[in-house]
Parts: C-alpha cells; structure tokens; sequence
C-alpha cells in the first residue's frame, strides 16, 4: 500500500420519500457538495469521482453516470460507476479508496445514491429473466424466509425484531437527515402494523428513499491541510459468493463472515466487541441486525438476539449499532451502504451532532447486497494508523 | 506504481445470436480458457471483477448469476462495474496497485439480441430532456458523422474505406461476425440506414463474453513467456450535452492517450472501439495515430459488438498481438456512452527479459 487514505469531507441529503423538488442531477449535488464543503474544497480540487448506485431501473437511466458528468463537474476526468447489489454504497467507496491508496490520485470524491421515486422499486427487483424462475418477491418476500429460519435456529423471541425497529427509529429522531422522524415509537405501533412477509411486519421494514451521500477520500498529505479532523481508513474488504452453492448458508453467509475477517485482520481488530466503538450496519428489515451481530462476531452463533433483548445495541448501549437510525429510517438503496461507511467516518471525526457516540475512536461500516451474497465492509479511526 | 500485464485473453467463439444460451452460458467457457491459459490456478486469482449491464438483460442484477460462472466459493474477493469490461480491467489494475494481490481475472458479456438496443440505448440520455426524445443511437452517431464529413474534408468513401479494410481483416478472425472482401464502390451503393450511415457503417447486434488475466511483474515472468505490459492507462468523460460538445472531435479520449502515453513510441497496432465507422476518423485523430499503425486488425465493432465487452475485447486483441509476437507496442481504446463521450486508452507493450 503507497498511501494511507483518510475521509476529509462527507455529505448527505436530507432523505425522503419523493424528493421532487430536485432532479437526479440535484440531488446528488446536493450531497457532493456538502461532502466538499465540509473538506474546504472545490470541484476543481477533485481529480477523480467513483460513483455507485443499485440497479438502473430504479430511476430508468441506463448508466447515469454519463447523464451525471457535468452536474458532477466530471468532464475532463476519470468517473467510474460501480454496481454490486445492495453493497453498491459501500463497495464504491472501497473502489474509491483504492485509488488513493495505489497512489494514482490524491483527492477522490465517492458518492452514492438512489431516486427510487423516479421509478417503482418493486417492479424493477419483480421484472422476469428470460432464463430464470420468477421470484416476483420484492426484497421483503425474498429474506422473510430466511429471517424466519434464524428465528428457528436461535429461538430469539418474537419481540426482539420489534426491539431493533423501534431502537432504530428513536435513534433517526437524533438524525436531521433521516427520511423516518417517527416521534413517539414503540413496540405496541410496530406490533400493530400489518404483517407484510411473516414475520416481517411493515414497521419492521425499510423505506423507499430518494438520497445520496458523498465522501471526499484523499491522501495522508491532504489530510494534514484538511480543516476537519479526518477519519483515517485502517481496513476495507469486499466479498462475494455465488447465487447457488451446495451448503450455501444465507441467514449466516460465509462471505459475511470471510469479509469480516478480512477487514478486521487489516485493521488490527482481534476482539470486535472490545476494539470497535460504534457499528453502521446494514439493516433493512429488523431481525437482519441480531443475524449480522453473529456474522460479524459481535456475538456467537443463534446469541445475537441476546445483545439486541439486553440493550447493549441501543444508542447509550455498550455496542451502540445505527446510531443515525441506519437502514431502517433512510433506504436510498445505492446509497444505503455509503451511508453506513459515511457514519462510521462521521462518528470517529466527531461529526454526528445529536446522534454522535461519546469517545467514538473506531467504526465499522458495513453494507451487503444480493441474496446476502455481496459484501463491503470498512474500519475507520481518529487515530492516524 | 507495480508493473502490471495481459498475461491471458478468450473470447467467445461466435458473436452472432445465440437464443439457446444465456449469459451464464457464453460466459462460462470464455472464463475457464482465459483462466487455463494463464496458467494461474482458478482458486489463486486474487481478484476478480466484470462489466455488464442491467439494461440489456432487461433484468436487475444480470451480474449476480455470472457469479456461478466464475464458481465463487468459497466466497471471492469481487467486484463490478455497470461499465464496459475495460474499466474492469481499470479497476483491477488499481487494485493490483494496492500491493497484497497478484492476479486479477476480468470479464464482460452482454447479450443484446434479447432487447432492441435502439430502444433500449435512447435510456443512456438525460432523462429529463433528451430521453423522452427517443433518440437512438445510429440517429445520435449519423448526427456526428454528418457533422464531420461536412468540417473536416473526409468523405462518405473515408467511412467505406474503414469498413472494407474492416470486413477485411475481420477475416482472419474466427470470431468476427461480419467479413467480406467488398470493394468501396459495392459499400457506397449500399442504401442509408440514417444518412449518411448505411448498414455497414453500424455494430451487429452481438450476444458474447470475454475475459482476460492480468499479473503483476513476477508473477506475468513467471507464467507468460511474452507478457503484454500495461505501460499506461487513462479514461477520462466529456460533457454529456449534445449540444455542448465539438461532435467532430473527442477531447476525453486525447487526454485519456496522453496521459496513458500512446505516443511515447511507435504504434504497430491499435483496437479502437469505434462501433460507427467515423468514430475511427475522430478516435485517430484524438489519440494522435498516423498510418504506421495497423487499425484494427480484428476487424473491431463493426464486425462484432457485444455490448459492454466490445471495450475490454480491445484490450485483449492489442494484448493477444503483443503476445504472439506480431506487435511490439500497441493502443487499446475503450469507449461509453453516445458519440464516444467516455474514453479509455491502454498501452501496452513488450519488454525484454
């Protein structure tokens, strides 16, 4: 590795359901220039741009990058757009990192988003393949089964994914950029909202979001001009596994738990739960948080749940996860998994107002995507490595 | 930065529409050959990573199920871009940079004949503006070919010129679609698609893959007995309006070449991914190629055109004619987007010892 890689700048939209007061276009300015003010910067101190978003037909522009390049002040310069499922957000940012620790350019701004509002999500992930048997299950049809089957494995209460819903979106009221502000949440409103994939109830489910979320990722020699402490990037991974393989497990995925190894051996970590302050993890349906505590090892196998029932996950917790409300409270799909790299940079730099985690020195980021098959995950610290 | 090379590359074996295969099926092949011939292990590959494009298989996420072709497990260090394979490629030779990798698998496929890519291309465009238009991308290139033959002195028989020595050449290319050996005055009389384009001046729809293996220094001596070096790489946009641009010319790929540094030396051969016969005209210009260079020698896009492998197939035919000893340096051109406003340029080259 030529160069150490630090987060000088992150910005966000305000997400929502429709954002129609901006274009495709505006909206992610909106974000890239919150990234860049943040870092004291300018278009023109940008010398390359990863870009990330979940499939094309979430907004019916193939390829946007293209549509893109001049709202991204881009012409003249390498834009590259990165696609990996759900894990797009997070992946993109990796890929940007990339570029700056091989040395070939020293300032880089990642950005993410989705304008589900532009199209119907739900059409887009029901569409039928020519080849394939159809699905036709949305994201919630296709994972109910599997949070079904970590219920069965682990016999985690059925309150527990209640517990997740309402913690994160008490935790969004902290967030101004949030999509859900739901004041007054708790367990009796989400036990009363209809059941949508059993045992996933509507309140247990993620939004559809318009948002974007842009970081400006530089070398260590920028960093040190940088106005605002950086959030150094001790380790990034990311891993994929196949649709079909014989002992595929997809409520506890191998490449979860290789992805995290990865990032943890980079980044030093030998005890998660020890060494990591805070985690942005990428929950969209409630129960998902216990069943990545395991693949992460923040807990053993099927005592996840145990973790999310003593409140240890919650914001005054010992392992706070989703302090900003997380994917629960704002799925601007592509953006989602930025989202969580950009928390975890906003937390070690002390940046997160309301929702900031005292004495927050090292996060985790993570994202997954697919049939939980694509995973992106980093560690960043306020300590220069 | 670490010396990275083109130590194997496959293609499908027939481009033409294939309604028997899916895109699992005319990857699958194409992988393992690329993998067999570079001699790396499959499990050893330290990265792998593609361009596709969902819009083509009309389906969200056509590159997860590519995941089974390449056999992904135990789970793979992975990624991909909804790019042409080329800036795969360039996002390999990243991270090949980032120094604990030493191989990197990079493919691409697409199937166009499932779709009607006029229709489906009009999508590229601003959605607000542009798209609801329809404009689709044979109007969208006869628009820039009209705008060059009436700046630059060229002539329709320059556009017939490319494509006879195109079919031509094509015909020592197994894999080529379109060959023929027709003369410029049988290419003229042919009738307008969109003038001043006719059929010949435009891709074939193709269905297809390919793949290649990069290796850093040691690893590319020790596997390949003549590697193709990448002695340099740059890609670089233009404004997306239309309206905005010099339609005649193409700034993003003359400072991607510049920056990779095609003219640092001679050019024996280059692979252009003009898929119109004018775009060639712009791309030789912009890159700064004169007639010493072999333009083409495949027969390129106009005799094959898998949609978002057409660019990484560039790359390997300039790296399989490094290899094989019939070339010294070459240029490898990449493009995305209407009227070539994306562009990446490789250079490759061989070195002694």
């Amino acid at each position: 590795m030529a160069e150490w890689c630090a987060v000088t700048g992150i910005g966000q939209t305000k997400h929502g359901a429709r954002r129609g007061d901006v274009s495709i276009a505006g909206l992610v300015r909106e974000a890239a220039t919150r990234a860049l003010e943040d870092a004291e910067m300018t278009w023109r101190d940008i010398e390359a741009m990863v870009i990330g978003k979940a499939p094309d037909m979430f907004e019916g522009v193939m390829m946007p990058e293209l549509y893109l390049a001049d709202a991204l002040g881009a012409v003249g310069k390498p834009i590259i757009r990165v696609h990996t499922a759900g894990s797009v957000g997070g992946s993109t940012a990796v890929v940007a990192t990339h570029l700056i620790h091989s040395g070939v350019h020293e300032r880089v701004l990642t950005l993410a988003f989705e304008k589900q509002s532009e199209s119907d999500t739900m059409w887009a992930l029901s569409s039928r393949l020519p080849f394939a048997p159809p699905i036709v299950a949305g994201a919630g049809g296709y994972f109910a089964p599997h949070v079904r089957a970590y219920i069965r494995r682990s016999g985690a209460p059925a309150h527990v994914g209640m517990e997740v819903a309402v913690k994160d979106r008490l935790n969004a009221l902290r967030n101004p950029y949030a999509h859900l502000h739901m004041e007054g949440i708790n367990l009796e409103m989400v036990a009363a909202s209809p059941m949508l994939w059993d045992p996933i109830r509507y309140l247990e489910a993620c939004p559809s979001s318009d948002g974007a979320c842009a970081m400006v990722l530089t070398n260590e020699a920028n960093a040190g001009r940088a106005p605002k402490p950086p959030a150094w990037v001790l380790g990034t991974a990311m891993r994929s596994e196949p649709v079909m393989a014989y002992g595929r497990d997809q409520v506890n995925p191998q490449a979860g738990r290789d992805c995290a190894a990865d990032v943890y051996r980079e980044a030093g970590i030998t005890n998660p739960r020890k060494d990591i302050d805070v985690a942005e993890i990428y929950v969209p349906f409630s129960w998902y948080e216990p069943m990545w505590l395991e693949n992460l090892g923040f807990a053993s196998q099927n005592e996840g749940w145990k973790l999310v029932d003593d409140g240890v996950t919650a914001f005054a917790g010992e392992m706070p996860i989703n302090p900003s409300g997380g994917v629960l409270s704002s799925n601007p799909i592509g953006a989602s998994g930025m989202l969580r790299f950009a928390e975890a940079a906003m937390q070690v730099r002390g940046q997160a107002g309301e929702h900031q985690i005292n004495d927050a020195k090292v996060a985790l980021g993570h994202a997954y995507g697919g049939g939980s098959q694509y995973f992106a995950m980093w560690v960043v610290g306020s300590e220069k490595p | 930065m670490r010396d990275v090379a083109v130590v194997s590359f496959a293609q499908s074996t027939s481009f033409a529409p294939d309604p028997l295969r899916n895109e699992v099926e005319l990857l699958l092949p194409v992988m393992n050959e690329a993998v067999e011939r570079s001699g790396i292990p499959k499990k050893e590959i330290g990265f792998t990573v593609s361009g596709s494009c969902d819009y083509l298989a009309g389906a969200p996420f056509s590159f997860v199920s590519a995941l089974d072709a390449v056999g992904a497990w135990p789970p793979i260090i992975e990624s991909h871009v909804e790019m042409d394979g080329a800036w795969a490629l360039y996002e390999a030779w990243v991270r090949l940079q980032v120094s604990d990798i030493d191989s990197a698998l990079v493919y691409a496929f697409g199937k166009s004949s499932i779709g009607d890519t006029n229709e489906i291309l009009t999508l590229q465009h601003d959605p607000y503006y542009v798209a609801p238009l329809w404009p689709d991308p044979v109007s969208i290139a006869a628009l820039q070919a009209r705008a060059l033959l009436e700046s630059d002195g060229y002539s329709e028989s320059d556009l017939a010129n490319i494509v006879a020595r195109s079919h031509k050449s094509a015909m020592s290319n197994s894999s080529a679609q379109r060959t023929s050996e027709t003369s410029v005055e049988q290419l003229l009389s042919a009738p307008y698609t969109v003038s001043p384009l006719r059929e010949h001046d435009c891709p074939p729809v193709s269905d297809g893959a390919a793949a290649v293996v990069l290796a850093t220094a040691d690893l590319a001596r020790r596997i390949s007995e003549r590697p193709a070096w990448i002695a340099g790489i740059d890609h670089r946009i233009d404004s997306h309006s239309l309206g905005a641009r010099d339609l005649t010319s193409s700034p993003s790929a003359a400072l991607a070449a510049r920056n990779a540094g095609a003219n640092q030396g001679p050019v024996d051969v280059a692979e252009l991914h003009a898929q119109f016969s004018h775009e060639e005209l712009i791309l030789r210009r912009a890159i700064g190629l004169d007639n010493g260079t072999a333009f083409n020698p495949s027969g390129g896009p106009l005799c094959a055109n898998p949609i978002m492998a057409t660019g990484l197939i560039r790359i390997g035919e300039a790296a399989s004619r490094i290899m094989d000893g019939s070339a010294s340096r070459a240029v490898a051109h990449a493009s995305s987007g209407p009227c070539l406003q994306q562009n990446l340029v490789c250079v490759l080259e061989a070195r002694d010892g």
